[in-house]
């Protein structure tokens, strides 16, 4: 427990929810992030602009951030066999899904839905399974 | 035009509390779902930030609402249904993001960081929803036709 942060999550969270309240009250989107992503893939007339201009924003957050000394953490290297089998899983299972940590896991749950509260109990348990297996069992 | 404004603005609020509260680190994920091991709470705290915020402001202002302020409707499915695809799907991801702690959110806040694994991993997810759409189309060889899917 010696890394805990609960305050910057809280206060990170809370913006999460923050940006999820704004764009859905004023213009009834979902902000979900793979299902923005999956958006700009298959641009459909009037989907197209918002979600471009949602991804630029999330981009652009970290350089609005740097000024004040918030910056990325350094990544711990990983085998890109790894990287890539991770990206493929997240974004295919996200897609049949129908969404991720923040569709499932803040709109969804936020809104009681009984699809978000039953998609992120499963994306949960089978993530913290997958972290059981490699360093319980040294698996994968 | 305002829309775009507010969606990027709403953009820029989603990008900072990934980066601040940490979710953009993939040991900090790990730590978390390591629920056996040395446990680290924090991304409890920021799931439940962001449900903090975002549960009133939907119960109270949204729901009873017919319309978005902007006056379009409302975008979220009226599908109810667990079903196999759901399920299937949230298990895949969940299996991924287990892998490398990475999942869309915060690989899209640290694009800017200009990180080679970003972009492998960013890149393979596009794939993976390219793959998932052929999917649910029974446009991939091998595996069966499914029923489209909707929104969330």
């Amino acid at each position: 427990m010696e890394n805990f942060t609960p305050w910057s999550a809280l206060a990170g969270g809370a913006l999460l929810g923050l940006s999820a309240s704004l764009l859905m009250l004023f213009s009834g989107k979902v902000a979900g992030i793979s299902g923005i992503i999956g958006g700009l893939l298959a641009p459909q007339k009037g989907e197209f602009t918002w979600r471009l201009a949602f991804a630029v924003g999330m981009v652009g957050s970290l350089f609005l951030l740097k000024p004040f000394s918030i910056d990325l953490p350094d990544l711990v290297s990983q085998p890109s066999v790894y990287i890539i089998l991770a990206g493929l899983l997240v974004g295919f299972g996200t897609r049949l899904g129908n969404g991720c940590t923040s569709g499932h896991g803040i709109i969804g749950l936020g809104r009681f839905s009984k699809r978000s509260i039953a998609a992120t109990s499963v994306f949960m348990i089978v993530a913290a399974l997958v972290v059981l297996l490699r360093q319980q069992f040294g698996v994968l | 035009m305002l829309k775009v404004i507010i969606a990027l603005i709403s953009g820029i609020l989603f990008g900072a509390g990934m980066i601040i509260s940490a979710m953009v680190d993939p040991t900090k994920v790990i730590a978390f779902l390591n629920v056996t091991g040395n446990w680290d709470p924090s991304l409890a705290f920021v799931m439940g930030g962001a449900l903090a915020v975002f549960t009133p402001c939907y119960h109270l202002l949204i729901k009873k609402r017919s319309h978005a302020l902007n006056g379009d409707k409302f975008s979220w499915t009226s599908n109810t249904k667990i079903d196999r695809t759901l399920l299937s799907g949230a298990a895949i991801f969940g299996a991924g993001w287990g892998l490398a702690g990475f999942c869309p959110g915060p690989a899209m806040a640290s694009i800017g960081g200009g990180s080679t694994t970003i972009f492998i991993f960013i890149i393979s997810m596009l794939i993976g929803i390219v793959l998932a759409k052929q999917y649910l189309q029974g446009r991939l060889p091998f595996i069966g036709r499914r029923k489209k899917g909707c929104a969330v």
